[in-house]
């Protein structure tokens, strides 16, 4: 269910998951469970907003954007109604948190959405379910259900006169529709393509109304800091990045796993202290530190911190909190194939770049994989990848083709050995009379 | 109010280094097409919804670190504008090579080769040679219906064909499945398209990925004579550009966009000009000869005509004259004129399919009262009565529409049976025929609100019920405007010119009396029944079966098959003149081809004329319309607007017509989308879709 915890690590999203049946609204309100929501509605909608915004919380969806910059573009008194949306999505390679948040303290989600929909003075909320996480969509509907039963859900919420209903919704299997845009349109029964920007779903969301829409981590850290104060959350990140944050390492770490770690974290210590270091007599090749999207990181370029900010100056991205660890081992040209596969596989057609880039650089990629092709081929990857990069219709175009070219580009020479390799290799000797 | 900026007027931007200027909201695509300036582009369409998926249009923007689409950034002041920088035209390039890595380049054999958007996209801005190397993904080709077929290995994936077919038409019948490289457009019902069959994806597709069963594979664009008319099928007059190839029709479209319909037509109007060229065509001259009809030549045939209209003539008998809802004004003028000077009778009428008589006397002495086909793009509201125009009408139920979709436009259907209107409308009401008019009362508050309206009505209001309709109309004190609903290419010119006993040319009272049609097929007496262009025979029989019977028509008809003179008349596509449509525009007819052995009416009654030794003047189209012109009041219309392949608007008289018109003899023949009186059995293609009246896409 979890991997044991690391000392390192500062528990707050985290905080309920050892307790017995966290998962279950008494275990939750034993545990503080929905102080945060009458806390919110005692301090009223504006008060809410700008306590996340002194959280300096980020959003955890992958863009980091300032969430409490997110909130208060809401027209709250649209007369349209105004949904609140739970990305739930969750399949970027390497991210692993948000089922984690839902099996262990699905309250904590509801909660944080409630919120939103108070403060946004909304009834409606949808929480987005990716296709293949099946079994959280039972969790959450008992949890919802627990919480109807508590008057936290559904009419005249803890006698406010507010109604707020809240709905599960599953995906069915596509990256691109955690992109939110196509979120919305998926959510809505139409096909999973991303929508033109502007307008933005702030105003124009979910069928054309205004509609806030959050990662689940963000709602769950919502949930804390309106509980627990901007404060306490801040202080565990640097200015800009507030807080704490669930991060995914996996790859080549003795402990791999999903820790809770404040934001000021760098990636050595979380490599090396939390992830347990490499295994022994292996050596560092590259970090993907931010989801299967981000640009890869020579060795030299790790010591970096792990926040927003720290890793775009890195070139590189925090993104989804991801953090994908390769040793001496790694081919790296079955990861760059590894990486594009799933990118040709998940894009959603809708434009050309990206339909056709991703599906180009995917066979060129099998290719060099298999030792066929040339050096001139490489060259090519970079430069489909750069012809991709920024003129797609949406971001997974950029999603694909930003790491591959950091990869082709950083290690040319690793492509140049497997290829010598492969053709120089003597041809075994039983296939040398066959035709 | 007092203290709010005016929002600017003007927008000053720099493009490609020259300081331009122009309006708010403007798009950038659409400011360098004003100013000449090609920005290439697949998915974007005029019209149509933004989709900015096909990123040809990428340009350079001093506001984005990023290249930005030019069909979705709009012109903002100061923005300065780069579409021919280094940076372009290598994003252009590149994204040509994307598209290119699985397109089959099979244009040597492809319909779109010649006229195809990518061709020329490549040739112009594409790259020398290809880096691609691997195999591309193939996907059969498969029919869609018997007139659509779709190559999903030539589909770009602009998605025009799913916006013309949903926003456009109303039908939603295109989609878009599966995902990534395997996205691929698929149609409505299982692997079969259940819809209009216009065609219009076909026609948008900027590829060959969409093609046509009647024209595909068989000849190149640039192997055809492209002639602009006019459809010879519904009221509405589309302009076509029919694509000749050795006297035979190939294609119709109208991708000029040039017409009252732009780029509209419907399958009739595409695809239903297949009868044409069927076998059964008549082609030769046929007199009845011991009981038979035989071939014989022109001069034969004409010859036992005159004998017989002089003889009956000399006698002071009778003749009846039964005329076309299809044929030209000049042949119209012509034959009243034959009848009324020529044979000195005034029993001739047509197949009469709206009271448009009835209307022009009912607004008389009222000025800009009668609707043109902009008007349906641009009133404000709309009431429809009594029709399905989807139906019946298709391009007005497209401008309907269309409008509805750029200007919101609140439009009103009363009608018996559901409509595609009521999907958008802002009110519905099912009313039987005949009860419109006391229904009509309860949208009187809603419609006064209206700034102004526009009012449609089928064959169920005529006579008192059309007075009651305007004096309704006008009492709702706004400016209204009124269409009477006709069937025919150019049934609107049938009464204009006078083709009913009661009314000379330009609604001028005839003073005479004279048989209806209806009378004449009951007279026992009748001595002659001329029969131009028309079927009346078809479900009934004529009072003196020992009449004189002679027919012009295309087709060896019911009434044809009884007749003791058939003359092979020349089709719609075959002739020069001009037709009138039901908003009373006039356009030209071109000829197009020509079937052999043929004449058109026109010249079949001048022959006639001459060979009785009537003074009936030249027949040369030109020369009769000349003479509209001059004395049919309303059809002074400015003569370069109808030379260019425009639409004249007539002015029909304004004053009373002072006649008691027949407006009982008023009855809609019913069409549908797939069918068109006599000459549906005769197209193929209306005959092989799936769709049949009445099982056409319905909104649920
Ligand atoms: C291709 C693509 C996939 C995405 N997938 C997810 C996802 O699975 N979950 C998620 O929360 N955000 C995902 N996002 C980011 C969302 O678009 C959006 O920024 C985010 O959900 C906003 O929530 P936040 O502000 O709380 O981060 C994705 C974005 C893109 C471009
Ligand atoms: S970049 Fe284009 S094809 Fe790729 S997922 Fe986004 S919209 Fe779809
Ligand atoms: S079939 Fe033609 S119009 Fe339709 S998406 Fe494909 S290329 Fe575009
Ligand atoms: S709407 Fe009428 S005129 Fe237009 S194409 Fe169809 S049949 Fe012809």
């Amino acid at each position: 269910m979890f991997n044991p915890p690391s000392p390192h690590e500062v528990k707050i999203l985290t905080r309920r998951f050892g307790v017995q049946n966290s998962h279950t609204i008494d275990a939750s309100l034993a545990h503080q469970g929905y102080d945060g929501l009458k806390k919110a509605i005692a301090m009223g909608a504006d008060a809410v907003i700008n306590e996340i915004k002194a959280s300096a919380l980020r959003g955890r969806g992958g863009a980091g954007f300032p969430t409490g910059m997110k909130w208060s573009f809401i027209p709250r008194t649209s007369p349209k109604p105004k949904y609140i949306v739970c990305n739930a999505d969750e399949s970027e390679p390497g991210t692993c948190k948000d089922r984690l948040l839902i099996q262990n303290d699905p309250h904590s989600l509801i909660e944080g959405i409630a919120i939103a929909g108070f403060t946004m003075n909304s009834n409606r909320g949808y929480i987005y379910v990716r296709g293949e996480y099946r079994y959280l969509i039972y969790i959450l509907e008992t949890a919802i259900a627990e919480a109807y039963k508590h008057n936290l859900l559904g009419q005249n919420i803890l006698g406010t006169g507010w109604n707020f209903d809240l709905f599960v919704h599953s995906g069915a299997g596509a990256y691109e529709c955690g992109e939110e845009s196509a979120l919305l349109n998926s959510l809505e029964g139409k096909r999973g393509t991303p929508r033109l920007k502007p307008p933005f779903p702030a105003t124009h969301g979910l069928y054309q109304s205004p509609t806030l829409l959050n990662n689940v981590e963000s709602f769950c850290a919502v949930t804390h800091i309106i509980r627990d104060g901007a404060a306490d959350f801040a202080k565990h990140g640097p200015e800009k990045s507030g807080g704490t944050r669930l991060m995914c390492i996996s790859g080549h770490v003795q402990r791999p796993g999903v820790y809770e770690m404040p934001l000021s974290t760098t990636l050595p210590f979380l490599i090396n202290e939390v992830g347990g270091g490499l295994r022994p007599g292996r050596t560092l090749k590259a970090v993907q530190p931010g989801g299967s999207s981000s640009p890869i990181l020579l060795p030299e370029e790790c010591n970096v911190g792990l926040d927003f900010d720290s890793l775009a100056k890195a070139g590189t991205m925090a993104g989804s909190g991801g953090i994908v660890v390769l040793d001496d081992t790694a081919d790296i040209v079955a990861y760059a194939l590894r990486i594009i596969r799933f990118y040709q596989h998940e894009s959603c057609g809708w434009c050309i770049p990206c339909r056709e880039g991703t599906t180009w650089l995917k066979k060129i990629l099998e290719r060099l994989n298999q030792g066929e092709g040339t050096m001139k081929d490489v060259d090519l990857v970079g430069e489909l990848a750069k012809n991709m990069f920024g003129r797609t219709f949406c971001a997974l175009g950029d999603a694909a083709a930003w790491p591959t070219g950091s990869i082709v580009k950083k290690f040319r020479g690793e492509f140049e050995t497997k290829l010598a390799a492969v053709q120089a290799r003597q041809v075994p000797a039983e296939l040398v009379n066959i035709g | 109010m007092a203290t709010t900026t005016a929002p600017p007027t003007v927008i000053n931007a720099k493009l490609n280094g020259q300081d331009i200027q122009t309006k708010p909201g403007t798009l950038l695509i659409n400011l360098t097409k004003e100013l000449g300036i090609e920005v290439p582009a697949f998915c974007y369409y005029e019209g149509f919804s933004l989709q900015a998926a096909c990123r040809m249009c990428l340009v350079q923007v001093n506001s984005s670190p990023k290249l930005l689409p030019g069909c979705t950034t709009i012109v903002t002041e100061g923005m300065v504008i780069e579409t021919e920088s280094p940076l372009v035209v290598e994003a252009r390039k590149s994204m040509l090579e994307f598209l290119l890595t699985n397109h089959p380049l099979d244009c040597p054999v492809c319909d779109k080769g010649g006229e195809c958007e990518l061709q020329d996209m490549v040739f112009k801005y594409g790259a020398g040679e290809s880096r691609f190397v691997d195999i591309k993904h193939h996907e059969p080709e498969r029919p869609f219906s018997p007139v659509v077929y779709y190559d999903p290995a030539r589909c770009i994936l602009c998605y025009r064909c799913v916006r013309v077919c949903d926003e456009g038409y109303g039908v939603n019948a295109l989609g878009v499945v599966n995902r990534g490289v395997l996205s691929e457009i698929a149609p409505n019902r299982g692997d079969q398209l259940n819809c209009d069959e216009c065609g219009a994806c076909i026609d948008i597709c900027p590829v060959g990925a969409l093609t046509s069963n009647t024209y595909r594979y068989k000849t190149r664009p640039w192997e055809m004579k492209h002639v602009g008319t006019t459809c010879a099928h519904c009221s509405n007059g589309c302009k076509t550009t029919l694509g000749v190839r050795n006297d035979e029709i190939m294609r119709a479209n109208n991708r000029d966009s040039s017409g009252l319909n732009e780029e509209f037509l419907c399958i009739k109007g595409r695809f239903g000009f297949d009868f044409n060229h069927h076998p059964d065509r008549l082609q030769s001259p046929m007199l009845r000869i011991d009981g038979d009809l035989q071939p014989v030549s022109w001069s034969k045939a004409l010859a036992a005509v005159a004998a017989k209209f002089n003889e009956v003539k000399a006698a002071g008998g009778k003749f009846g004259i039964v005329a076309s809802n299809r044929t030209s004004n000049e042949e119209n003028y012509y034959l009243q004129k034959f009848a009324r000077t020529g044979l000195g009778t005034n029993n001739i009428d047509h197949a009469r399919t709206g009271d448009v008589v009835t209307l022009v006397d009912a607004l008389s002495g009222k000025q800009g009262k009668l609707a043109t086909m902009a008007d349906l793009y641009q009133t404000k509201a709309a009431l429809v009565i009594g029709s399905d125009l989807a139906q019946q009408h298709p391009l007005l139920a497209y401008e309907l529409r269309r409008n509805w979709r750029h200007h919101q436009a609140r439009i009103y259907a009363m009608t018996p049976g559901p409509v595609r209107e009521d999907k958008y409308a802002a009110a519905t009401a099912r009313v039987a025929f005949g009860e419109e008019i006391a229904a009509l009362e309860g949208w009187r508050e809603q419609l006064a609100k209206e700034p102004e309206l526009l009012i449609l009505f089928g064959d169920s209001i005529k006579g008192a019920s059309l007075r009651q309709l305007v004096d309704f109309g006008e009492s709702l004190g706004i400016p209204v405007k009124y269409v009477a609903l006709v069937d025919y290419a150019n049934s609107r010119g049938a009464i204009d010119m006078g083709l009913v006993p009661e009314l000379h040319p330009g609604f001028v009272p005839s003073g005479q009396p004279g048989l209806t049609l209806p009378e004449m097929l009951d007279d026992s007496q009748l001595d002659v029944l001329w029969v131009v262009g028309a079927n009346p025979l078809a479900n009934r029989s004529q009072a003196n079966p020992k009449a004189f019977v002679v027919v012009q028509d295309l087709f060896l008809t019911a009434t044809a098959a009884r007749a003791d003179v058939v003359f092979p008349a020349a089709s719609a596509y075959e002739k020069k003149g001009t037709v009138t449509n039901v908003t009373g525009e006039v356009q030209r007819l071109t000829a197009a081809v020509k079937t052999m052995g043929t004449k058109t009416d026109l010249e079949i009654f001048g022959l006639l004329g001459k060979e009785m030794g009537l003074e009936l003047g030249i027949w040369s189209p030109d020369a009769v319309f000349n003479e509209i012109r001059q004395n049919v009041r309303g059809y002074n219309v400015t003569m370069p607007i109808l030379a260019t392949g425009g639409a004249a608007p007539t002015t029909p008289v304004n004053g009373k017509v002072n006649v008691e018109t027949r407006s009982d003899l008023v009855h809609s023949a019913g069409d549908t989308l797939f069918t068109s009186g006599s000459m549906t059995k005769y197209s193929q293609v209306l005959n092989t879709v799936a769709e049949r009246p009445g099982q056409l896409y319905k909104p649920v």
